[in-house]
C-alpha cells in the first residue's frame, strides 16, 4: 500500500508555506501524519500536493502568554503531554493526552494536526473547547483568531479557509487548585473514545460551584459544550445530586450513530461519564 | 515521478539515496535498504509491527514518508544487538521468557520497549501493558511479552545495564 503520486513540498518558512497553500490546488498540509498518512495509504485522500510542515521551525512553542497558555500547531503531542508548564497551568491536558492513542503516535502527532483534522472522537478539540481556546491562523491575507467553539464546522471540517494554516492556540489558565477530570470510554486503551468528557470546576468558600466547564467529545460531529448544565449548576453545592442532574442533561444531547455504537448507547455514556467526571473533578479540589 | 535525494543514518550507518516522495519510510527500510526485520502489518498505524526509533523516539514507519527521515537517525530491530552481535538484554529477556511465538510483532515490541525502558527501568506491570498497547500480537502472547519487559527492567536495575 502506498499513497497515490503527489508532488512533495518542504517549505523552509511559514511565509513560504502560506504561499504554497494560496496557490496550489488540491494540496494537503502534512503535520504529524498520524491521520493523513493512513488516509493516503488507503487512498481515501489523494492530494496532488503535499506540503510538509515538519521542515519549518517556529510553530512548536509551548509557552505562557499572560493569563493564557500557548501551544504551537506543530508541538508534538508527547511534548505537550510532558511539558512541566502545561502540567502546572492546565493539568487536564496531560490527563487527556494519556488517553490519546499510543506513545508511538503521540511522538509524531501534533496538537494542531489533531485540531485541523477534527475527528469527532478526538480529545484535543474537546479540551481546547473546555479551556475556551482561541485558534490562531495565518494566511497571505494576514492573521486572525477563531474561538475554539466556532472552529468545528461539522464532521472533520473546520473554519479554516483553504489558504490558511493554523499556527497555534491559546487556552485559559484556571486558578491553582481547580478541579479537573478527563474521562472517556473506549473499547481498548488508546482507541478513539466512544464518548469522552472534560470537566473543570472551582468552588467558593461556601462549597458552592463558582465556575464550571463541561465539554463532551464523541457524541456529535465536534466538541459539545454543556452550557445548560454549567449555568444550572453554578452557584449550587458541588454534590452528588447536582452531578446526577448534569448527567441527565448530557443524556438528552443528540448523539451520533454508527455501525458499532447506537445513539442511545452514546447518550447513556454521556450521562454516566459526565456525572463521573464532575465527581472526579470535585474530589481533586482542596 | 517526484523524487528527492535523502541522507540519513540507520543503525549507525550512513545512507544516501534518491527516493520517490510518496514512498513510506517502512517500504524504504525494507525494499531500498534491505532491512527486512521491520515488519509491515496493517500499513495504517494500528498494529505497531513497523515501529522503529527515529532519533531515539518510537514511531510508526508506515506513517512517515521516507523523505521525512532526511537528516535523521533511525534504529531498527537490526540495530538493537550488541556491537559484537550478541543479543542485548531486552532481546535476551524475550528469549528467556518466551516473549515471542510467531515473531511478527516482535520488531515493534522490541523497539517500543527499548524507548520505554530507557525512560523507566522500574515500571509496574500496568505501565508495561500501556506501553505496548499500540502493538498487536495476534498470537496473543502478551503475558510473556510483559514478563520479558519486567525481567529486562530488573536486570537493568540490578546490573546497571543500559539499552
Amino acid at each position: 500500500m502506498k499513497p497515490a503520486p503527489f508532488t512533495y513540498h518542504a517549505p523552509a518558512s511559514l511565509p513560504e508555506a502560506l504561499g504554497l497553500v494560496a496557490t496550489l490546488d488540491n494540496a494537503k498540509l502534512l503535520a504529524g501524519g498520524q491521520s493523513l498518512m493512513p488516509m493516503m495509504n488507503f487512498r481515501f485522500v489523494q492530494p496532488d500536493h503535499v506540503i510538509d510542515l515538519n521542515t519549518l521551525s517556529g510553530l512548536s512553542a509551548i509557552e505562557r502568554r499572560g493569563e493564557r497558555l500557548f501551544i504551537g500547531a506543530m508541538a508534538r503531542q508527547r511534548d505537550v503531554e510532558r511539558s512541566a508548564l502545561v502540567k502546572d497551568t492546565c493539568p487536564i491536558i496531560p490527563e487527556a493526552y494519556r488517553q490519546v492513542s499510543h506513545t508511538q503516535v503521540r511522538n509524531r502527532g501534533t496538537y494542531g494536526g489533531s485540531l485541523c483534522h477534527n475527528d469527532p472522537a478526538s480529545e484535543q478539540p474537546c479540551f481546547t473547547v473546555a479551556l475556551d481556546g482561541v485558534i490562531e491562523v495565518a494566511s497571505q491575507r494576514g492573521t486572525r483568531e477563531i474561538p475554539a467553539a466556532a472552529f468545528s464546522q461539522g464532521f472533520m471540517s473546520t473554519a479554516l479557509a483553504a489558504d490558511e494554516i493554523m499556527t497555534g492556540a491559546t487556552l485559559a489558565i484556571w486558578p491553582k487548585g481547580h478541579g479537573h477530570a478527563f474521562i472517556e470510554y473506549s473499547r481498548r486503551h488508546g482507541d478513539f473514545a466512544i464518548v469522552g468528557v472534560a470537566a473543570l470546576m472551582t468552588r467558593d468558600a461556601n462549597g458552592c460551584i463558582s465556575r464550571l466547564s463541561i465539554t463532551l467529545c464523541g457524541i456529535a460531529a465536534g466538541p459539545v459544550r454543556l452550557g445548560a448544565a454549567e449555568q444550572e449548576l453554578t452557584g449550587q453545592v458541588a454534590g452528588t445530586a447536582q452531578f446526577e442532574r448534569a448527567g441527565e442533561i448530557a443524556r438528552g444531547l443528540d448523539a451520533l450513530e454508527d455501525a458499532h455504537v447506537t445513539a442511545d448507547y452514546r447518550q447513556h455514556l454521556a450521562g454516566v461519564l459526565t456525572r463521573r467526571a464532575l465527581a472526579a473533578a470535585a474530589a481533586r479540589m482542596p | 515521478m517526484d523524487t528527492r535525494r535523502i541522507k540519513l543514518k540507520v543503525n549507525g550507518k550512513e545512507y544516501e539515496r534518491e527516493v520517490e516522495t510518496r514512498m513510506t519510510l517502512g517500504d524504504f527500510i525494507r525494499h531500498e535498504l534491505g532491512l527486512t526485520g521491520t515488519h509491515y502489518g496493517c500499513e495504517h498505524g494500528v498494529c505497531g509491527a513497523c515501529t522503529i526509533l527515529v532519533d531515539g523516539q518510537s514511531a510508526r514507519s508506515c506513517l512517515m514518508l521516507a523523505v521525512q527521515a532526511n537528516g535523521h537517525e533511525l534504529t531498527t530491530i537490526e540495530g538493537l544487538a550488541l556491537p559484537n552481535g550478541e543479543l542485548n538484554a531486552l532481546q535476551n529477556a524475550f528469549w528467556e521468557n518466551h516473549g515471542l511465538q510467531c515473531g511478527f510483532c516482535t520488531p515493534g515490541m522490541l523497539t517500543t520497549l527499548t524507548e520505554f525502558l530507557r525512560e523507566n527501568n522500574d515500571p509496574t506491570e500496568e505501565e508495561v501493558r500501556i506501553a505496548i498497547s499500540g502493538n498487536l500480537c495476534r498470537c496473543t502472547g502478551y503475558q510473556s511479552i510483559v514478563d520479558s519487559a519486567l525481567a529486562c527492567a530488573k536486570r537493568m536495575r540490578e546490573e546497571g545495564i543500559q539499552l
